[in-house]
């Protein structure tokens, strides 16, 4: 039996306050006490009346809120901007607030006591709406108003222990001590889960974290959480609750530069996916955001912009100087440009603004501009850990998130390392300084999941949008801006000039083949005449031949006149002929 | 007034007129201390404030709902009501001499 119960998982009382059930894995131990330390203002109260309301309302659970701070008005209007109803809740019994009050000057101690009071009013209260969830708010409060410490810590201790056997799920708050949790060292007495609360004032940005510091019987995110407190309560923001299960469409998206689309081999972005442009200052970022931003309500889906430089007037005029007219898409309801200095809130309030903004208007692209914006409000872990999360919310959500950076002109890629592994395509644009003048060059090094151009592409800002040019190869690197006009100039000529010279070489071929021809005919006709001429030769040689042989035949005839004779009584001589 | 069980002293005044001195002291349960304060009490006033007081004494454990009235938090405490503005001594009003500074009776030493 008793193996049975250690083996039962601690029960756990849910907050309902943001994230934090996710950090805890539940809650907090339910039946017992949790101590809550931080600072003057880092939110202890609101953490508690926030469990206390919750309870109430989410999860049936009555509260009762013992404030040794603030009298029951006061925070009842403390907790009015968050949208808490304190005075509806105790008139619907589901919330008693006693505010404890002690003020040295009018107080007397004459011997022995003890803090029964306190026990019999916390009893009452507890007992009268059947409550679970209670809220002690500072009894520290109570060093300041009786001066017995022994008697303070004792009954503090008792306090602890009979809330545990009150089977209320309590959350003590406790001032930050100097090296230690709590002032008076109260966290010797409440073991079970001690929640830290801490903020910060970095870069006068405020940033609010939360640490769960302990959980006895329990597993729990040790990291610190940024947490901040809005108009909606308190939310916590757990990086790693997230997990990296999110859909992977294979459908693309324009990226609102057709040369650019013809860059990537499936014609565009894939939808869900992180973009990151980086950049020098002035390369043309946030006219790419303008292209991309345009595409997507061309296409008639939802945009948001988070402008961190400049107001929403101020874009839209100065992208119309590039042909993109943001403003029509305002105007239709398709385009949400948001924008705030990145110094007006930490981090943590851009967040959830943006997560408020993301989760209102559902957009189907996200521009943020420029997430470098933000450094100043945190450091460089703190803002990529931010764009992890808006990595995260945007693929979770479907859509294509598009982040430029500022980057310093000598480390081009350092800057933005933290981030650039984050993203899926990664575009940078540079200038190119030559030959005095200053040209744009853009060019993709990463693009997960699809093949993509190598090629350095020069990058106009025309009044008609954003163009890409190829660039040339000079003896001396790229050619760009009027080195690439001349050297387009020269190629032109050279073309004219190679045109001019094949023409006359094929006149002058022409001509030889014709004197060819012409040579060709003379030596035929010389031909001709010399077989002519040996024609006749032949001819004249036969007819002497017969000529001669008539004449011999003549000549014989003549002689056999006398040789027949001769013939006819045998030769003579014994010679025939000559 | 209230519903709580009261140990009105012997005082020769009658109930109800207003007296100088109008004390409240809370305890919880008949314990030794509160019984010890009861009588710490009863002694000092007799001998300092005799004729001139009321007592009431209020038990929580009986009356619960009575402490958050006068914000009480320790036990045994002792209220001076009347005269104004209203006076706290907390504990078993063993030392007499502060319990009567408290009760603004004798000036503070």
């Amino acid at each position: 039996m008793a193996l049975n119960r250690v083996l039962q998982a601690l029960p756990k009382s849910r907050t309902g306050i943001t994230g934090l059930d996710e950090i805890t894995l539940g809650g907090l131990p339910k039946g017992r006490p949790t101590l809550v330390c931080g600072g003057a203002g880092c939110g202890k109260t609101l953490f508690g009346i926030e469990f206390l309301v919750r309870g109430a309302l989410e999860f049936g659970e009555p509260g009762v809120c013992v404030s040794f701070e603030e009298t029951a008005p006061d925070l009842a209007m403390n907790v009015a901007s968050l949208g808490f109803d304190l005075e509806r809740l105790q008139r619907s019994k589901k919330l008693v607030i006693d505010h404890i009050y002690i003020d040295k000057s009018e107080i007397a101690e004459t011997g022995e006591y003890d803090l029964e009071g306190l026990f019999i009013r916390l009893n009452t209260a507890i007992d009268s709406i059947g409550a679970k969830r209670v809220l002690l708010d500072t009894p520290e409060a109570l060093f300041a108003g009786l001066s017995d410490v022994g008697v303070l810590r004792s009954e503090l201790r008792r306090l602890f222990g009979w809330l545990k056997d009150k089977r209320v799920t309590a959350v003590i708050t406790c001032e930050r001590g100097e090296g230690t949790l709590t002032r008076h060292g109260l966290e010797e007495y409440v073991s079970d889960c001690v929640l830290l609360l801490d903020h910060r004032v970095q870069n006068n940005a405020v940033t609010r974290r939360l640490r769960v510091l302990k959980y006895r019987g329990s597993t729990h995110g040790t990291n610190e959480y940024p947490f901040l407190i809005d108009a909606h309560g308190i939310s916590v923001l757990p990086i790693t609750s997230l997990e990296l299960a999110h859909e992977a469409p294979t459908e693309t998206v324009s990226t609102g530069i057709a040369e650019l689309d013809r860059m990537f081999a499936s014609n565009g972005y894939f939808r869900g996916s992180s973009v990151l442009v980086t950049g020098t200052a002035g390369t043309g970022k946030t006219s790419m955001g303008a292209h991309f931003l345009d595409a997507a309500c061309r296409r008639g889906e939802y945009a948001i912009c988070f402008a961190f430089e400049e107001s929403p007037q101020q874009i839209i005029r100065n992208m119309r100087s590039i042909g993109i007219d943001l403003g029509r898409w305002v105007k239709k309801g398709l385009l949400h440009i948001e924008s705030a200095r990145p110094s007006a809130f930490g981090l943590e309030m851009h967040l959830v603004r943006m997560h408020h903004v993301l989760a209102k208007h559902k957009p189907k692209v996200v521009v943020i501009d420029p997430v470098s914006g933000l450094l100043p409000g945190g450091s460089e872990f703190d803002v990529s850990a931010l764009v992890l999360r808006i990595v995260d919310f945007l693929k979770v959500s479907g859509a294509t998130g598009f982040f430029t950076a500022l980057s310093a002109a000598d480390d081009l890629q350092s800057t933005s390392l933290s981030i650039s592994s984050l993203v899926d395509t990664w575009i940078q644009l540079r200038n190119i300084e030559v030959n005095g003048e200053k040209n744009r060059v853009l060019y993709v090094l990463k693009s997960r999941g699809m093949a993509h151009s190598n090629q350095v592409r020069e990058f106009l800002l025309t009044s008609r949008g954003v163009r890409l040019r190829e660039v040339y190869l000079g003896p001396g690197g790229v050619l760009t801006g009027s080195a690439r006009v001349a050297r387009e100039a020269q190629e032109r000529r050279e073309e004219i000039r190679q045109q001019t010279e094949g023409k006359q070489r094929a006149l002058a071929a022409k001509a030889a083949v014709r004197s060819l021809e012409a040579q060709i005919a003379a030596l035929q006709a010389e031909i001709e005449a010399r077989q002519r001429e040996l024609t006749a030769a032949a001819e004249e040689s036969d007819m002497r031949s017969e000529a001669l042989i008539s004449d011999r035949d003549a000549i014989s005839r003549s002689r056999s006149m006398i040789v027949d004779s001769s013939t006819r009584g045998g030769r003579p001589n014994g010679r025939g002929g000559e | 007034m209230t519903t709580t069980k009261r140990a009105t002293s012997k005082a020769p005044a009658k109930r109800g007129a207003p007296r100088k001195y109008e004390l409240r002291l809370y305890i919880a349960g008949q314990t030794p201390r509160s019984l010890q304060a009861i009588s710490n009490l009863k002694r000092i006033c007799e001998e300092h404030l005799a004729g001139e007081y009321r007592v009431e004494v209020i038990d929580l454990v009986k009356a619960p709902q009575l402490a958050a009235g006068d914000q009480i938090l320790a036990i045994p405490t002792l209220v001076r009501a009347i005269p104004k503005p209203a006076r706290k001594i907390i504990g078993d009003l063993s030392n007499t001499e502060r319990v009567l500074v408290g009760l603004d009776v004798r000036p503070t030493p």
